[in-house]
């Protein structure tokens, strides 16, 4: 009977929480910019979830303690812990959404899609940064999603590009086989119409090796193929566990390294997970890795010495935490921008939006945030929010990524039909696309 | 005193057979129907709504088809997961191609799709039994997961490989898409929640029901008593495929806006069973309690922390919460194996008799 | 005809044309087999014991591989030097913290709950998966580990071989685990046939009644199968991060031990033995034969429908004992 009066008293308890939870005002100072970061420190993606949470939050909180914040108005940072899960994230974005977020990362294909035609009704920009929907590029379409500097079908381009640069003319590819592993989700998917169509332009055979989320550590079948298939080229788009497996599996092959080209997502943990014989693997990356840098070094003295994060200091500089630093880069000139552009201190998501159309990142702009030579310029614009800007090829050395090549480019006339067909796509599916009305400024 | 069902008589079969027999359960009934109608699209915030409410109800319709199957037949599935993406998936491709007819209509019809595909991984439920069925129902989960990612004409080619959710109207206003209040969708939710509760209730107290039960509690014996097991089975698995089926579609379509095949899958049909178990199995309140609890107690202790203050980051929440609800899954079964509908009939029996404990 | 040609005969022209790869993908599916089986062990072993379907194996890998790996970098930080000393001392605290598992999931979580339905078991397991997921985050970290194979001692490298034009590479590691799984397997075979204990662990299996009213204790049984569920688990835990990293994504590869179980029955270990190896085999040759006839990634559901297809032919596992009901 005790612990039957003990289940009562707790469902009581539950129930007056389950209260306060549907009635409690959303409590936020008025005097700061709100910023949710959805990140993920937990569930099976976390290990490149945890560098980024971790560059992204240290970043913002060293703006805090440096400079007070953005243009003398504090951030107030809340993470909210997706664990990569659809359901969680929407969870979150309906918890933060009544609190007047300025921008939402969802850091998750999966979450952005739900929130993409979300974003215009609730006002509020969603920036996924070189992720989720890539016709989302197209700001006359979706002016509330952001996602520059490239998307992953300029990413398949570029490594096509790379490719044929090393070979010696893009008519070179004729004839290669060129194999694709990817993760069989909609991110990894997304390329193959790319990748297909490029196959009839240059003349190469594209090979796909799908690796379905729940055999991410178990590709020895794929391997197999390759082994079979002798690809001149492996493309891969992995996430999570996908990559070190994948990388174990090229040494366990004998397949030769060099050729085997990643997009922007695998770190230093899964080039090194092949042991030495993984040298020569390349990862596509479009800003600087190590922590040779005044605004790295000032995190360090006003975060991470001060011990006002979690992070692990040995991930400092990090490709995938300077990835979390770009992302929240973003949003401070985002935010900066919008103060300018409509002269109040504490934004709104209309500000925010506007912020981010017309930002304006140069060499001059990232010498004086600290960043110099950190990445390339950034400058978007009413009818693009991506940019589609250069990326660079990284190569693994055994014990850190060292650049190997010089600006790559997407090749838009391949990569734009696509994109505008994409985007049509999606509007007419969608019933009634609203038109954009948003009004559009002069870039700052 | 309050809860006295003496002097109800009933003087036909008929009477006897109602849902509910007891004018307590009916006045109670209406104020819950009352609160989930009236008061609760008035007074609840919009976090309370489409975080909360909305997808309690869809869990709860899931439940309610995992139930029909592990609770009154006996029969335990892993497969709710891949159904209920049946459902959204057929709900997607009727409403692109048939765009002007009601989408509540193909939601209701989407589940006849499940239906049909639960009936095809039924069949080997007369031979199969216990924990080897319920291995065999994976089979179910894993292949339409991947058929799900593979088979992009269910998304009708779209690049993202989801479902994009269109905008649909009811009486000029918008229900799906990005449009719609969440007092609208929430209203709809209900409605269709409502009404398949009602019909479960009333399959399960009939004949159909009985003949389930019969089957739960001995096959044998069931069918020498002229049940046709096959029959009775395959009947369970297309119920329970049906209810399944519109939950995931309602859950697309009315909740999430957008779905990626991976919302699909073994992780969801793990999530809907713990449900069904600890909110009792053969119970239909029991699948609203369960719901309820497993979907919100994660809910309720974030608020907690956030409450009380603690500085702690989210992902020590995180953790935190996998730990407690780890911890109160085992609790609850210790206190209370049969689930939290036990706890309700104690609960009621206490009612009966009090103030007077004897 | 053309889609029969591919079903029927080119695969098969494949084999005979490639004989090194068919050799290659038989060791793949026979290391894999191996290592499903070794997961299953943990199923049968507990099933066997208890009755319980402990979904928990799963997650008891991950935890064991997070236990040995986290201990050897707090043994680092405190000193130890790192190198073998560290990586065995690490193994034995770990095999503790299995030990002391056992022991608690006995306690707080079996002795409470015995007599109930199979299937409040089974969720009471489930509760065991969730709370060892937070509790396993909580103290080491969610970020993948590598695992320390090579402290261990065991061998990196492969050993290649000529054959018909082509070649075949066996990893070290992989035929360490071969050699690893069957000494283990040998092992708790013998202990179960031939020790006391094991004896007692039969007749519990048998009947918990009778094997009570003679005068076998049912908890210090319990234990002792939690704890060998809890060696194996360290041994799988071992073996697949080696082939991968130790992360939370490596319990989704328990779920495939599941088919191995219906296929060889939930209470044999010979026959956990065979449904991996059958298992193993036939995914790695389905999914690189066939699988490109359907665009491939086939494996993740073939496994099952293998399993299905023995089962109805065989309700109760090959090795299974068979459901005698009464009325």
């Amino acid at each position: 009977m005790l612990g039957l009066r003990n289940i009562k008293t707790t469902m009581i308890a539950a129930a007056l929480v389950a209260g306060t939870v549907a009635t409690s005002p959303p409590a936020t100072a008025q005097e700061s910019i709100y910023v949710p970061l959805f990140t993920y420190r937990t569930g099976p993606f976390s290990g490149s979830g945890i560098y980024i949470a971790e560059g992204m939050r240290d970043y913002l909180e060293m703006l805090n303690q440096r400079d007070g914040g953005i243009g003398g108005v504090k951030l107030a940072l809340e993470e909210c812990e997706t664990g990569y899960d659809t359901k969680k994230g929407l969870e979150c974005y309906e918890a933060v959404k009544d609190k007047k977020p300025v921008v939402i990362n969802p850091w998750s294909t999966g979450i952005t899609l739900p929130l993409i035609p979300r974003a215009a009704v609730d006002k509020v920009p969603v920036l996924s940064m070189a992720y989720g929907l890539s016709a989302a590029a197209i700001g006359d379409t979706f002016p509330w999603i952001f996602n520059p500097p490239a998307t992953y079908w300029d990413g398949a381009s570029m490594i096509l590009n790379y490719i044929g640069e090393k070979e010696g003319g893009i008519d070179k590819l004729k004839g290669k086989t060129i194999g694709y592993i990817y993760l069989d989700a909609g991110f990894g998917k997304e390329p193959i119409p790319l990748l297909e169509q490029l196959a009839k332009d240059y003349g190469y055979t594209l090979k796909l090796y799908p690796v379905a989320a729940t055999e991410m550590q178990n590709q020895s079948s794929q391997w197999l193929n390759v082994r079979r298939d002798r690809p001149d080229y492996m493309i891969m788009y992995g996430w999570g566990a996908l990559q070190p497996t994948a990388v174990k599996e090229a040494v366990k092959i004998n397949y030769p390294m060099d050729k085997f080209v990643s997009i922007w997502w695998a770190s230093e943990d899964d080039a090194a997970a092949g042991g030495p014989q993984s040298k020569g693997f390349k990862v596509l990356n479009w800003h600087a890795v190590g922590d040779n840098l005044p605004a790295i070094a000032d995190i360090k003295k006003h975060v991470t010495d001060k011990n006002l994060t979690q992070t692990d200091k040995s991930h400092i500089g990090k490709v995938l935490y300077n990835r979390g630093i770009y992302n929240s880069m973003l949003i401070a000139e985002g935010i900066r921008n919008a103060q300018k552009l409509s002269g109040k201190k504490v934004i709104t998501g209309e500000d925010m939006r506007r912020g981010l159309e017309t930002l304006n990142i140069d060499a001059a702009r990232y010498k004086e945030m600290g960043l110099e030579g950190f990445a390339g310029p950034v400058k978007l614009t009413c009818a693009d929010h991506n940019g589609h800007f250069a990326t660079y090829m990284q190569e693994w050395d055994g014990s850190k990524y060292v650049k190997v090549s010089g600006d790559l480019k997407a090749s838009m006339d391949k990569v734009s039909p696509l994109m505008n067909a994409a985007a049509k796509e999606y509007t007419e599916k969608a019933g009634s696309w609203p038109k954009r009305t948003e009004a559009c400024d002069k870039a700052s | 005193m309050l809860y006295r069902e003496a002097g109800q008589f009933k003087t036909n079969y008929v009477d006897d057979q109602a849902v509910f027999p007891i004018r307590q359960d009916r006045i109670g009934i209406a104020v819950i129907l009352a609160v989930a109608f009236v008061g609760i699209p008035l007074f609840g915030s919009d976090f309370f709504i489409s975080a909360v409410m909305v997808p309690l109800l869809v869990f709860s319709l899931a439940a309610i088809g995992l139930n029909i199957l592990t609770g009154y037949t006996g029969l335990l599935s892993l497969g709710t997961g891949g159904f209920m993406g049946v459902g959204a998936f057929a709900c997607y491709k009727l409403t692109t191609i048939f765009p002007d007819v009601n989408i509540i209509i193909w939601i209701l019809v989407s589940g006849f799709f499940s239906c049909g595909i639960g009936i095809l991984f039924g069949l080997p439920s007369l031979r199969i039994k216990g924990f080897y069925l319920a291995v065999a129902t994976l089979s179910a989960q894993f292949f339409l997961d991947w058929a799900f990612v593979r088979i992009p004409w269910l998304v009708n080619n779209n690049t993202s490989g989801a479902i994009e959710v269109p905008s649909r109207y009811l009486f000029g206003m918008p229900i799906t898409g990005p449009m719609a209040q969440p007092e609208v969708r929430y209203l709809v939710v209900l409605s269709i929640v409502a009404l398949l509760t009602l019909i479960a209730s009333n399959l399960v107290h009939g004949r159909i029901g009985r003949s389930w039960m019969a089957v739960r509690d001995m096959d044998l014996a069931a069918e020498l008593i002229g049940i046709r097991l096959y029959r009775t089975k395959l009947l369970a698995f297309a119920v329970s495929s049906y209810y399944c089926g519109v939950a995931g579609a309602l859950m697309v379509f009315l909740w999430y806006g957008s779905a990626e095949p991976a919302v699909f899958g073994i992780d969801q049909s793990f999530f809907i069973l713990f449900m069904v178990i600890i909110g009792g199995l053969g119970s239909l309140v029991g699948s609203f309690f369960g719901a309820a609890l497993i979907y919100g107690m994660p809910i309720i202790l974030k608020a907690i922390v956030g409450l009380v203050g603690l500085q702690i980051s989210p992902a020590t929440v995180e953790h935190l919460t996998f730990m407690a609800v780890g911890g109160l899954i085992i609790l609850f079964l210790i206190i209370e194996p049969a689930g939290l509908a036990r706890l309700w009939q104690v609960g009621k029996q206490k009612l009966r008799v009090w103030p007077f404990p004897y | 005809m053309d889609i029969l040609y591919k079903i029927f005969i080119d695969p098969f022209m494949q084999m005979g044309g490639a004989p090194d790869l068919l050799v290659q993908t038989l060791w793949e599916g026979l290391v894999a087999g191996m290592l499903y089986a070794l997961i299953a062990l943990g199923f049968v072993l507990i099933f066997k014991a208890s009755g319980v379907f402990n979904f928990a194996q799963g997650i008891m890998v991950v935890f064991a591989a997070l236990t040995l790996v986290g201990v050897y970098d707090l043994l680092r930080g405190a000193g130890v030097p790192s190198g073998w000393l560290a990586a065995y001392l690490a193994l034995a605290i770990a095999l503790g913290v299995m030990g002391i598992l056992a022991f608690a999931v006995e306690r707080v979580v079996l002795r409470p709950l015995v007599n109930q339905p199979d299937i409040i078991l089974f969720m009471a397991t489930f509760g065991l998966t969730y709370f060892l997921i937070g509790f396993g985050e909580f103290v080491f970290g969610g970020n993948p580990k590598r695992m320390i194979a090579g402290e261990l001692n065991l061998p990196s490298g492969a050993v290649e071989f000529k054959m018909a034009g082509g070649f075949v590479a066996m990893q070290k590691i992989d035929i360490a685990a071969v050699l690893i799984v069957s000494v283990m397997v040998a092992g708790l075979s013998f202990f179960f046939q031939r020790t006391r204990i094991g004896r007692a662990l039969r007749a519990v299996a048998d009947s918990h009644k009778a094997a009570l009213s003679v005068g076998i204790s049912l908890e210090q049984i319990w234990v002792v199968v939690w704890f060998a569920a809890g060696i194996v688990a360290l041994t799988t835990g071992i073996m697949w991060g080696a082939r991968s990293e130790v992360s939370f994504s490596l319990q989704i590869i328990a779920l495939k031990a599941l088919p191995v179980l219906i296929l060889g029955g939930f209470t044999s270990i010979p026959g956990a033995i065979v449904g991996g190896l059958i298992i193993g085999i036939g995914e790695k040759l389905g999914e690189f034969y066939w699988g490109p006839l359907l665009g491939s990634g086939i494996e993740s559901w073939l496994a099952y429908f293998i399993a299905l297809l023995f089962l109805l032919f065989r309700p109760q596992g090959l090795f299974g004992e068979k459901i005698i009901e009464r009325i």
